[in-house]
């Protein structure tokens, strides 16, 4: 299916959501939203619960850190519909000391994606019921896959090729 | 030299007579004149402890699919007397299969404390070795930072084969063992 500036997914969205959005992307037959942060959880809402769109799976959030740009990282939400069989990319950017709304009252699969991302990156979503690590220690110090993360870790008792603590 | 010095604890650990030679000079005369009859002793026990290994099925990442592998039909451990047992009380020997990332390596010592002495570690695999490919943040840069091991088995992941022979590998170093000889060693030390 060749999706074009005519589609659902491109038009119907952004008639309704037009000044939210701020960049439209159409490559290879994906369509990525990028949207303002405070709009997230409206557009969200109404992707899932509109007859047309129906995105009732929520496939997988991504952090990315685009350091030292600014706004530094941005949140990827990947969604698909089961029922239309189509999906759609949103994108959002967030400055380091900003929090961005949790989806998970929307979709309950956001619970341990938002932990990943905030594990990984310390991205802060408001308003998530559980926010804490999910794959390192509770204890850890820093966030591994910030750029400013050193690639060996910091040294310690386990690993003494890594960098000095300044 | 032998010695295995576990940093997190000062302890210790002489696996020959040599080591014990070696490590004490003076006290050489008084300890470490083996009779006959150790040797008898010894070798009686060695053979004990050599025959039946019992390891503690311990998976960590890939590495324990290959430990797995050893232990059913094909290449049958059990025929060897190594038969996997699902707890640290009852095992003789810790294969540590796979990656060990810091997040498991208090489990690691934990379960390593909980063995009973005498007790051996096997690293299987290149992470558990050295780390493996992985020089990063998360991973432990070898066993060996955590608890003292004895035998290591490269490869990514090693076949079942390496595996045994590194079982046999270490029966090896527990038939040179001195027990009775190292136990007098300890009484007379206090």
């Amino acid at each position: 299916m060749t999706i074009g500036p005519d589609s659902v997914l491109v038009k119907y969205v952004k008639n309704r959501f037009g000044p939210s959005i701020l960049d439209t992307i159409i490559f290879r037959d994906e369509v990525t939203h990028l949207i303002k942060r405070e709009s997230l959880a409206g557009i969200c809402g109404f992707l899932k619960t509109d007859p047309l769109l129906q995105f009732n799976f929520l496939s997988d959030i991504a952090g990315v850190d685009y350091y030292p740009q600014q706004p530094r990282f941005e949140v990827v939400y990947h969604l698909y519909s089961i029922p239309k069989k189509h999906r759609l990319r949103l994108k959002v950017k967030v400055e380091e000391d900003e929090v961005i709304p949790s989806v998970t009252s929307i979709w309950k699969g956001a619970d341990w994606a938002e932990r990943e991302a905030y594990d990984m990156f310390g991205i802060v979503f408001e308003g998530h019921p559980n926010l804490k690590r999910i794959y390192m220690p509770e204890d850890w110090d820093g966030y591994p896959l910030r750029k400013d993360y050193p690639l060996k870790g910091y040294k310690d008792r386990y690993n003494p090729y890594g960098e000095e603590r300044k | 030299m032998g010695i295995v010095d576990n940093s997190l604890e000062g302890v210790v650990q002489f696996t020959t007579l040599e080591d014990i030679i070696n490590v004490t000079g003076k006290t050489v005369a008084t300890i470490a004149k083996a009779t006959k009859m150790d040797t008898v002793v010894d070798g009686v026990v060695s053979w004990g402890r050599r025959s039946a290994l019992w390891p503690m099925t311990f998976g960590l990442a890939c590495c324990a699919i290959e430990m797995i592998a050893a232990g059913c039909a094909r290449y049958d451990t059990d025929r060897l007397g190594i038969i996997f047992r699902p707890s640290p009380r009852q095992s003789d020997v810790m294969v540590v299969a796979g990656t060990m990332t810091k997040k498991i390596a208090p489990a690691v010592k934990r379960l390593y404390d909980q063995m009973a002495e005498p007790r051996w570690v096997i690293a299987l695999g290149g992470c558990a070795s050295a780390g493996g490919p992985y020089n990063t943040y998360s991973v432990v840069q070898g066993t060996d930072l955590v608890v003292p091991v004895d035998v290591y088995i490269p490869g990514c992941p090693p076949r079942p084969d390496a595996l045994l022979y590194g079982f046999l590998q270490l029966q090896e170093k527990i038939r040179r063992e001195m027990p009775s000889v190292f136990a007098r060693y300890e009484r007379n030390r206090v």
